[in-house]
């Protein structure tokens, strides 16, 4: 046999091939969230259809929601409508819906997993881009707009041409103080944001199997921003311990067919891919963004490009206009950098083992004053008890950070958790566009440990104090 | 039918043009489908902030090529490589499609995006980056410039002789020229569908237990 793990999930869920080469793909599973689905459900009722299975839905608020004094419901009166809506269009399908006080409720790409509604070898859609999170499980999952959603609503299926197979192999291990956030932006920097446009990426190598599904899910989470749609990661020993102990596992009676299945999801020794790239994880240093497009990251001990040292005009340009936006110099010093906000959270870092990891640095120590805001978001509402079962909360409050409920939240600031003007934060979120997390706000993307340790020091830096 | 689209060129010579500058989060708290196009490259557009509802209180900002006359009558645009990229919001291409810009014209777009497009009857052309790039100079000499977009046998036109063949599939052409219910398409196989479900329960029942 030859073939990937791409290749061998998806032969399983195509039902025939149409006239274009697209594929009437079978979706197992649907999460649904306030932002992209109103108007999905309105399309459903203007053409008087039905959604075709309830049970493979799972729907949240999680991207419009506040992230503090929640009992007092949502103050803002557009954002209150949008979840009404969701919550409206939830009650007449009969769609199961978390509430915003549900210990359930949360990130849709933390609580798929957490909940065990994810599970290996599925297909799974949201409307948002980053479901190539879910692909740490070995399931099939990437994001769609408001049409396909209404279509996968209403037909449990999507037409869809099948990508091409991208092979990343990751060998050695990462270092000390650098995670898989450190990895996946390297990745993104040498491939760059249309690298992976027109193909699944699969991650393989001896550093991807020591990675925790965790690991692997912030990993998969930024598959699309190096513009692949799906990431996935072979089932292992460390999916099926991760899987069996969610609240939706296989009952006794099916785990070990189930099992046997799963056992089936991995590329074959012999399997094609279209293209392959291997790295060396032990040379990775923590990353760090320092422009407007995730592919513009350097080490943390570098300095800031300079433009004139690149030879296309057009990339000279953004890098000129990237630096504009972002108020930096060329050649500049990474860690001359300073911040007034620092955010953890999003679905690529809102995690346990994330919060472990900052709770780790900032033990016993207090931000910097020169920050303004420091947030810890949790993920979901089992992340946010979780924490506090370990004192975690204790340990972020003491260092002077803020614990919210869960969401989206500074990630992309539809809520009230935003950037001001010209503000700069270090964030453990996935995007660091103009604008993204607040009007002419300026986002460093980094992982939660550099978060952490740059709270401390008031600047972007990997050094402890 | 719509075999042709003609029109005055939009020309944004940036690459990596995300969604989140396409249509800002701000305005994704709508639950319509309309009214989108007054925010289209919100942040470049406007000198103040704005939410959904203070329109009235925007203060244009006359350096952006979309406050511009002719651009602001444009229905074609053209921008560099990876257009679309970032979030799947669909909101970009109602707002892009609402500001009554017909088609937009590339060297590649991001995958989510060029989807949703097509499924809002919006036309994405990929085309070379030497043919793009030619285009951009041809466009710099002459403000007016307009294009003829022929779907039925791709090519792009213009006045100054200017000729670019590009491939599209069919399905997304017909999506163009006659628009289509995908999901009315999709329904026709009904049967099969719940053959290959029922195939599945058997097959993974855990999938399907309460």
């Amino acid at each position: 046999m030859n073939y990937t793990l791409y290749d061998k999930i998806w032969n399983e869920h195509s039902i025939l091939v149409n006239d274009d080469d697209s594929e009437l793909l079978y979706i197992d599973r649907h999460l649904v969230h306030e932002v992209t689905s109103p108007q999905a459900f309105d399309g459903l009722a203007i053409n008087n259809r039905k959604v075709w299975s309830k049970k493979s839905i799972c729907a949240v608020s999680d991207h419009n929601v506040p992230t503090r004094n929640r009992l007092n419901g949502i103050k803002d009166s557009i954002s209150k409508l949008q979840v009404d809506t969701l919550i409206d269009n939830c009650k007449k399908h009969k769609i199961n819906y978390f509430d915003l006080n549900d210990i359930n409720q949360g990130i849709v790409h933390v609580i798929g997993p957490e909940l065990g509604f994810t599970q290996p070898g599925m297909t799974l859609v949201c409307g948002d881009s980053h479901t190539s999170t879910h692909g740490a499980l070995a399931s099939l999952a990437f994001g769609v707009g408001t049409s396909d959603v209404e279509h996968v609503l209403a037909t449990q299926c999507i037409n869809v041409k099948k990508e091409k197979n991208f092979n990343i192999s990751v060998i050695n291990s990462l270092s000390d103080g650098v995670s898989s956030k450190d990895l996946i932006l390297y990745i993104i920097r040498e491939i760059g944001t249309s690298g992976g446009t027109g193909f699944t990426i699969e991650f393989s190598g001896d550093c991807i199997s020591k990675l925790s599904i965790e690991a692997r899910m912030t990993l998969c989470n930024m598959s699309i921003e190096g513009g692949a749609k799906s990431g996935l990661v072979a089932f292992d020993n460390k999916t099926l311990d991760y899987v069996i102990k969610t609240k939706n596992s296989p009952s006794k009676k099916y785990i070990d067919d189930a099992i046997k299945y799963w056992e089936t999801l991995h590329s074959d020794d012999s399997a094609d891919f279209d293209k392959s790239i291997e790295f060396d994880a032990s040379v990775i240093k923590p990353q760090v963004s320092w422009g407007t497009s995730p592919e513009m990251t350097v080490d943390i001990d570098g300095k800031v490009p300079d433009p004139n040292d690149i030879k296309d005009k057009n990339k000279k340009q953004s890098y000129i206009n990237a630096l504009k936006y972002m108020d930096l110099d060329a050649n500049q010093k990474i860690d001359s950098i300073e911040l007034d906000k620092i955010f953890i959270g999003s679905c690529t870092n809102s995690r346990i083992e994330d919060l472990r990891c900052a709770a780790l640095e900032v033990e016993g120590k207090r931000i910097s004053s020169r920050i303004k805001q420091a947030i810890v978001v949790p993920g979901s509402g089992h992340v946010k008890k979780q924490a506090e079962n370990e004192g975690l909360d204790i340990i972020f409050k003491k260092a002077g950070f803020e614990w919210r409920d869960p969401g989206c939240s500074m990630c992309l600031g539809m809520n009230d958790d935003n950037l001001n003007p010209y503000e700069r934060c270090a964030s453990t979120s996935n995007r660091n566009f103009e604008g993204r997390q607040g009007d002419r706000g300026r986002t460093h993307l980094v992982s939660p440990i550099i978060a952490a340790r740059s709270s401390i020091h008031g600047c972007l830096t990997s050094e402890k104090k | 039918m719509k075999e042709y689209i003609k029109g005055q060129v939009i020309p944004i010579n940036k690459a990596n043009i995300d969604t989140d500058i396409i249509i800002p989060k701000q305005y994704l708290k709508s639950i319509k489908k309309t009214g989108f196009g007054p925010f289209l490259f919100d942040s470049e557009r406007y000198s103040n902030p704005g939410t959904l509802d203070n329109l009235d209180q925007r203060k244009i900002n006359p350096d952006f090529i979309l406050n511009k006359s002719p651009y602001n009558r444009g229905s074609i645009l053209i921008a560099n490589d990876n257009f679309g990229c970032g979030s799947s919001r669909e909101h970009a291409v109602w707002a892009i499609k609402d500001f009554g810009i017909d088609a937009v014209i590339s060297s590649s777009f991001a995958d989510i995006f060029y989807r949703n497009s097509f499924r809002n009857g919006l036309l994405l052309i990929t085309i070379t980056k030497l043919d793009l790039e030619k285009l951009f100079q041809n466009v710099e000499k002459n403000k007016e410039y307009e294009l003829t977009i022929d779907l039925i046998n791709s090519k792009i036109t213009s006045q100054d002789g200017l000729k670019i063949s590009y491939t599209l599939d069919v399905s997304d052409r017909d999506r163009i020229i006659k628009g289509q219910d995908d999901i009315a398409i999709t329904l026709e196989n009904k049967e099969k569908i719940i053959n290959f479900e029922n195939e599945i329960k058997r097959r993974k029942p855990w999938l399907y237990e309460e």
